[in-house]
Parts: C-alpha cells; sequence; structure tokens
C-alpha cells in the first residue's frame, strides 16, 4: 500500500463524493462515491462519455450546485483545507476563486455581453482582495491578460468583438487572476478548432509550469486531453472506474471502457482501425446494479452482475472483475482510495 | 498559364463519364457590407477565386480554420449564396443556369448535412415525418412508397428496427442515432452528392467513430460524391482520399490524403498537422509548435499570400506583396505558396 499522504500536502483530496439530483420521478446519481486525491502543480484530467457526471463531479468540486440537489456529501480538501464542512459564506470568502476557480462547459459564450472584459476580469480580483487598489488591479488585469495571450488593447472591448478563441483566454484569464491552488476547467476547448485548441493548451501548459498551478480538466476528448495530463480519471455512469497516471494510462487502458474509449480517438498515422462502443452510457435515473458497464462491455461475465471493488495494481486503480488475480489488493475505504496516488 | 489552367482548357466535354460531377471555377463568395443599412463599406471575400472538382463517386474534404469560409463554400455549392463571380459546374451545367425549375431539380440531386447536428432536427417532428418531408417536398404523391422508402433509408444507417422509432421524437434518441437520422434525410432523396459539413465535431469521441463509419459505408456502397468539411484533420483519413486545405477563404493546398499527412507542403498545412494530439502522454510535456495569432480579416486580408503575417517561413520583399499562384509539386498535387517556386518550374 502506498502511504496515504496527508491531505494538507495536495492540492486536491476527494473522498467519498456524492452528488445525487432530485426529479419528480426519481434520483439521477450523477456522481456516486468518487475517491481521488491531486498532487500539487499536477493535473488530473476526467475523462468520460456525455452524461457521465463529468461536468457533475466538476460542480461537486466548486460547490457551483443547481437547485434540485437531493444528497451531497463525502468530503474535498483543497489545497488543505476541508470545504464540503464550510457554511456558503464562509466557502464563497474563502475557498471560492481564492483556492479553486472553474472554467464552466461554455463559459466563453457566458460572458456578460454589456460589460467590457476589464471589468469582467476585474470582478474576482475586487471580490476577493479586498482593499487593492484599483492601480494595482489594473495592472493584475494587464498582467493576466498578457500571460494567457489577450492582446493589451482587448481590455477595453465587449465580448462579440472578439473570436471564440480569445474569449476562451479571457474567461481562463478569470478564474487565474486571483493566482488560485486549483483550476477546474469543462470541456475548454471543445467548441474550437484545432488551431486554437493547441494554442489554448500551450497557455494552460505555461500556466502550470509557471505558476505551479494544478488543474481539473474535464473532457471527453481523449487525445486532446493528453496535452494537459499528469493523471487521468475515467468516469463512467458516476462511478470512477480507472485512475491512473497518463504515462501509464495512454500507454495501456487498464478498464475494458478505458481500452475502448481509447480506440475511438482518431489517429493521424498507424494502422489501427477505428472502434466505437456500442449502445450508450445507461441512465442515471435507474442505474443497473452490478458493474455499470456490464451491458456494452464484450468481456462481461457472471461475476460482473454485482458491483467489482476497486483494485489496486500499483499505483493505479481499477473498477473492473478482471483484476481480481492480479490486483496487489482491494481498495474500499475512502481514505486509502484517495492515498493512492497515480 | 499556370499549368492547372492549361489542363482545364484541355478537359473536352466529350469524356462524359471522366467528367468531374462537380467543377468549381474561380468562384468568389463576397458578402457586401452596408453602413447605414445601404451604403457600400467593402465586401467579407469569403471565399476568393475558388477552384477545384469533385469526381464521381469520389469523398474529398475540405479542412481549415473557423470562419475560413468552408461553409460559405458549401453554401455556394448548394445554390444558396450567389456567387459574385466565377461558376459551379454540376454535371458540366452551371447551376445557376436555367432559373428556378432548374435549380430546384439539382438540389433534389444533393444532400446536406449542416453544421451543428444538435440544432439539425426540428424537436417537435416525429422520426417519420422528418424523413417523410423532403420526400413530399420531392412531389412523392405515394403514402406507401414513402413509408417504404422512411423504412429502407432507417435500415440503411441501423436505426433498427424501424417501427421502435418512427414515432420517436429526436430528444428520445442518442446523439449516436439522432446524427444517423440527420445523415438518413440528407439521403433519402437518392442524392448524387453529399454535402457534410463538421458532421461530427460536435458529438462524442465514440459516436464520432459511429458516424465516421456510417458515412464511409454509405459512400462506398452508393458509390457516392462526396464533400466532407472539417477543422480536424485526424479524421480525414477514416473518409476521403483527396483533401483541399482552405485558408482565408483561398485552397492554398490540394492533395491525396496520404500526401497531406505524409509530405504536407504549405506552411499551414504543417500548423494543421502540428496542432493535433494523437494521445500520448509525452504531449504534456512540450509546447505545440503552432503559428501563433488568428486568421486575417476577410474584409481586408493580407496582400500577396494571407499567411504571410503567421508564417515563419515568409520570404521578404515576395509572400507580402505577390499572390502565389497553385504550383504543382507533384502530379495531383498543388500548392500556392512561394516555397515552391523553383521546385515548380524545374
Ligand atoms: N440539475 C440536474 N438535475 C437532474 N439531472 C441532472 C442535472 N444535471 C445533470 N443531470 C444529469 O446527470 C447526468 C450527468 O450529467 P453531466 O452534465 O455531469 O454529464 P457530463 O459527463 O458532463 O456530460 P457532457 O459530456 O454531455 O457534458 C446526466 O444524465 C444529466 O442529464
Ligand atoms: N451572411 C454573411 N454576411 C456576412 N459575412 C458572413 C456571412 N456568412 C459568413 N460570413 C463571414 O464569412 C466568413 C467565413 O464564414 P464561414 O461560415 O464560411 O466559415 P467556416 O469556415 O464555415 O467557419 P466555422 O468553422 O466556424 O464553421 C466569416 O468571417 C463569417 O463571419
Ligand atoms: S507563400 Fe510565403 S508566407 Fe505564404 S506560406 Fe508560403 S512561405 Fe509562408
Ligand atoms: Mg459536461
Ligand atoms: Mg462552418
Amino acid at each position: 500500500m502506498v502511504p496515504s499522504d496527508d491531505p494538507r500536502d495536495k492540492a486536491l483530496v476527494v473522498e467519498d463524493l456524492v452528488l445525487y439530483f432530485q426529479l419528480t420521478h426519481g434520483i439521477v446519481q450523477a456522481v456516486d462515491h468518487v475517491s481521488f486525491s491531486l498532487d500539487k502543480n499536477r493535473a488530473v484530467v476526467v475523462i468520460g462519455e456525455s452524461g457521465c457526471g463529468k461536468t457533475s463531479m466538476g460542480k461537486a468540486l466548486t460547490r457551483l450546485l443547481p437547485r434540485n440537489v437531493n444528497r451531497y456529501t463525502g468530503k474535498v480538501f483543497i489545497d488543505g483545507v476541508e470545504t464540503m464542512g464550510m457554511d456558503d459564506e464562509t466557502y464563497r470568502e474563502q475557498v471560492r476563486w481564492v483556492k479553486i476557480s472553474q472554467v464552466p462547459q461554455a463559459a466563453m459564450n457566458a460572458l456578460n455581453p454589456v460589460l467590457k472584459l476589464k471589468d469582467q476580469v476585474l470582478e474576482p480580483l475586487l471580490l476577493h482582495e479586498k482593499g487593492i487598489s484599483m492601480e494595482d488591479a489594473m495592472e493584475r488585469v494587464h498582467a493576466v491578460f498578457d500571460f494567457v495571450g489577450v492582446p493589451d488593447g482587448f481590455i477595453e472591448r465587449y465580448p462579440f468583438e472578439l473570436s471564440g478563441g480569445m474569449r476562451q483566454r479571457v474567461v481562463i484569464a478569470m478564474a487565474l487572476i486571483t493566482n488560485p491552488a486549483v483550476i477546474v476547467l469543462d470541456e475548454p476547448t471543445s467548441a474550437l478548432d484545432v488551431l486554437t485548441q493547441a494554442n489554448i493548451y500551450n497557455v494552460l501548459k505555461r500556466i502550470k509550469w509557471e505558476k505551479g498551478t494544478s488543474f481539473v480538466l474535464i473532457t471527453h476528448d481523449v487525445a486532446t486531453s493528453s496535452e494537459l495530463a499528469d493523471d487521468v480519471l475515467v468516469m463512467y455512469a458516476g462511478h470512477m472506474m480507472e485512475h491512473s497516471a497518463a504515462e501509464e494510462f495512454f500507454a495501456g487502458p487498464l478498464h475494458p471502457y478505458a481500452k475502448m474509449l481509447m480506440a475511438a480517438v482518431p489517429k493521424l498515422y498507424g494502422e489501427d482501425e477505428l472502434q466505437f462502443i456500442p449502445g450508450k452510457p445507461p441512465s442515471l435515473l435507474n442505474p443497473p446494479t452490478g458493474c455499470r458497464f456490464a451491458d456494452r462491455c464484450p468481456l462481461a461475465f457472471e461475476k460482473c452482475k454485482l458491483e467489482p471493488p476497486t483494485y489496486r495494481l500499483g499505483n493505479r486503480l481499477v473498477k473492473c472483475w478482471l483484476y481480481e488475480k492480479e490486483a496487489d489488493e482491494i481498495v474500499s475505504s475512502p481514505e486509502a482510495l484517495a492515498g493512492v496516488s497515480a | 498559364m499556370s499549368e492547372q489552367q492549361v489542363q482545364e482548357a484541355a478537359f473536352s466535354p466529350a469524356e462524359a463519364q471522366d467528367q468531374p460531377l462537380l467543377s468549381v471555377r474561380h468562384l468568389k463568395i463576397w458578402y457586401e457590407l452596408k453602413r447605414f443599412g445601404f451604403l457600400h463599406a467593402g465586401y467579407v471575400k469569403a471565399v476568393d477565386d475558388v477552384t477545384f472538382d469533385l469526381p464521381r463517386g469520389e469523398a474529398i474534404a475540405v479542412v481549415g480554420e473557423s470562419g475560413c469560409g468552408k461553409s460559405s463554400l458549401m453554401k455556394a455549392i448548394l445554390g444558396l449564396v450567389h456567387p459574385h463571380d466565377g461558376q459551379i459546374l454540376f454535371e458540366g451545367k452551371d447551376i445557376w443556369e436555367g432559373g428556378n425549375a432548374a435549380m430546384r431539380e439539382y438540389r433534389m440531386k444533393v444532400g446536406y448535412v449542416q453544421q451543428d447536428p444538435y440544432g439539425a432536427l426540428p424537436p417537435f417532428m416525429t422520426i417519420r415525418r422528418i424523413l417523410e418531408e423532403p420526400l413530399i417536398l420531392a412531389g412523392i404523391k405515394d403514402k406507401e412508397e414513402r413509408m417504404e422508402r422512411v423504412i429502407r433509408s432507417l435500415e440503411e444507417v441501423k436505426v433498427t428496427p424501424p417501427s421502435d422509432f418512427l414515432n420517436k421524437y429526436p430528444h428520445m434518441l442518442s446523439g449516436g442515432q439522432q446524427q444517423r437520422v440527420v445523415i438518413a434525410r440528407a439521403l433519402i432523396r437518392n442524392p448524387k452528392m453529399l454535402i457534410a459539413d463538421e458532421p461530427v465535431s460536435m458529438l462524442d469521441a465514440s459516436v464520432r467513430v459511429e458516424i465516421l463509419k456510417l458515412l464511409d459505408e454509405v459512400q462506398q456502397e452508393r458509390h457516392l460524391s462526396v464533400i466532407y468539411i472539417t477543422h480536424d484533420l485526424s479524421t480525414v483519413r477514416y473518409f476521403s482520399k483527396r483533401i483541399f486545405v482552405m485558408y482565408a477563404g483561398k485552397l492554398i493546398e490540394k492533395a491525396s490524403t496520404y500526401e497531406i499527412l505524409h509530405n504536407p507542403k504549405h506552411p499551414y498545412s504543417w500548423a494543421l498537422l502540428n496542432a493535433i494530439s494523437d494521445p500520448l502522454a509525452e504531449n504534456a510535456t512540450k509546447l505545440r509548435d503552432i503559428p501563433p495569432g488568428e486568421p486575417p480579416s476577410l474584409i481586408t486580408p493580407p496582400p500577396g499570400c494571407r499567411f504571410h503575417p503567421r508564417c515563419q517561413k515568409a520570404i521578404q520583399g515576395l509572400c507580402e506583396v505577390e499572390v502565389p499562384p497553385h504550383f504543382s509539386v507533384a502530379p495531383n498535387h498543388d500548392v500556392a505558396c512561394w516555397l515552391y517556386r523553383e521546385e515548380a518550374e524545374a
């Protein structure tokens, strides 16, 4: 067993995180007992198909919740501080933007259309560094625009005057300006073309290398996720199916679902035939018992009717019966799961 | 005359079998800008002097960045916007000659999968009505015949059994099934040509593969001519044999898919290839070598080569002055870049 590090030394420790939504006809189990941790100055990418609970996980980490929450439990240590026990006001004052900020899915289209860009980027700063002089604040705005590659003259402009790529940089600047320990990015480039995508990833890499920021990157785009990934967390139907270091993951994923996801990635060169995963992810309203991937899994066998435990193989975690023999051990407590650093 | 123009001139209409299904000649799609609603204030030159052929039964791809004019080119081919200049020849005939009736007849022969699949299917119509409508518009009065074709088309795109889906609404289908219906609708009138504008870019990886494979199958089985539009080169090789790279309203490189992937010539094509990640852990350890900046304004595009402000190879005194012509660097491989002026002349 890899010794469980002190949560205070990690960028993020998530233990037994649950987020369910209430609908009139049932409960949506969007994030279902997820545990993992992230070392400082690293990036974990959360991948999985549409509807697997990726965005919900981001919302659970940053406490940007819809109104119909049914259950929201577990522990989340951000930069050493447990935040789930905090009331909303304390969270707003001490955690949001200060320790963790988020670039929500499609944020670049959600900028306020009638506010100049500088005013939008200033907002989190003025909110959280009370007493900062306007002069200092503006200096920070200029610096952060420069860092993310938005030309200085653009700060006086309105969102509609910018291309999608530029707007996405502005949204990243907003998340960055308060220097949080962790930034959660939800599909930051999915609506952009490949060149703009690559430019944005260059910006994110420089933020990571030069500012020491940690990232949770949520995306369905497995290939581009490799641009930032140190760790890979595969989500399926609200469950964490695999957690591996990027090097090991991209060299060979463990979980059958992860293998099939990889086989669906178009590659520029090579002979591999593209494959898709027949069927679709299950509804999270009444998810199947047993392994949630079983009905699409070509390797499913009798045991898969029961929910598999999470096995540890070296520093990797995988929730699949196929690893019963090979595994080093079963890891079941949330603390132990979060203690396994990819 | 460039070599290509010579080839075009040598073409004789007697060779009808070799005649391309579609020929685009020096096409210009310019949108007029108006000040105060009536004063001419310039043009958005979304497509500027584009020439290419679509052979019968072949799939080609048009690849380029957002805003480079891909959708404008397709709208022009569909006859939805009037060219500022140039011609679009379908089976040898200019689509704008012959008036409304001819245009309608032409459009019946073209299937179209539009950009943004999620908005593509009307939410309040059943799958059956969605597929029936193009047949009604084509004047097929026999209800039974229409039903039969609806069912056959659902079978072709493997939304089966059709009876399970006929009375469903789009939101009841998965993303992949919805996109299959979009394709079924585009094919239901048995078009000779299919235009697919970013048919997979908004889809999940797995669904994307599902749809690419379907398009490939349909293309081969029907011997269909297809124009596939995308910004993502990585999906192209699974589908089309030829690529036209577009930048700021112009085609800047035309070659086989193999040549573009293994022997790209234009600095912009290099950039497009460099921007793509294959899923490898080492990607996270280095910055991608791609040109900074954004594509230029199409109202006042840069003089000379439109890529020169972002090009690391630009030749001073030439690239920012003269528009590069298409140089032929190999059989069926043209590039509009001054770097090849000697190679091509030799
Ligand atoms: N407020 C809500 N109430 C009820 N169900 C919800 C709510 N928000 C999300 N869901 C459901 O929870 C599941 C997970 O959604 P989520 O947005 O987290 O998925 P995702 O992995 O981010 O998908 P995508 O790739 O499409 O963004 C989906 O089935 C979704 O419909
Ligand atoms: N009706 C119009 N009037 C004026 N300008 C237009 C019109 N339609 C498109 N444009 C402009 O023409 C240029 C090319 O647009 P087009 O939609 O053809 O690009 P695209 O390559 O399809 O981009 P994307 O990848 O974003 O779909 C853009 O600058 C666009 O703003
Ligand atoms: S013509 Fe000149 S500026 Fe244009 S791509 Fe070639 S080298 Fe670069
Ligand atoms: Mg999401
Ligand atoms: Mg377009």
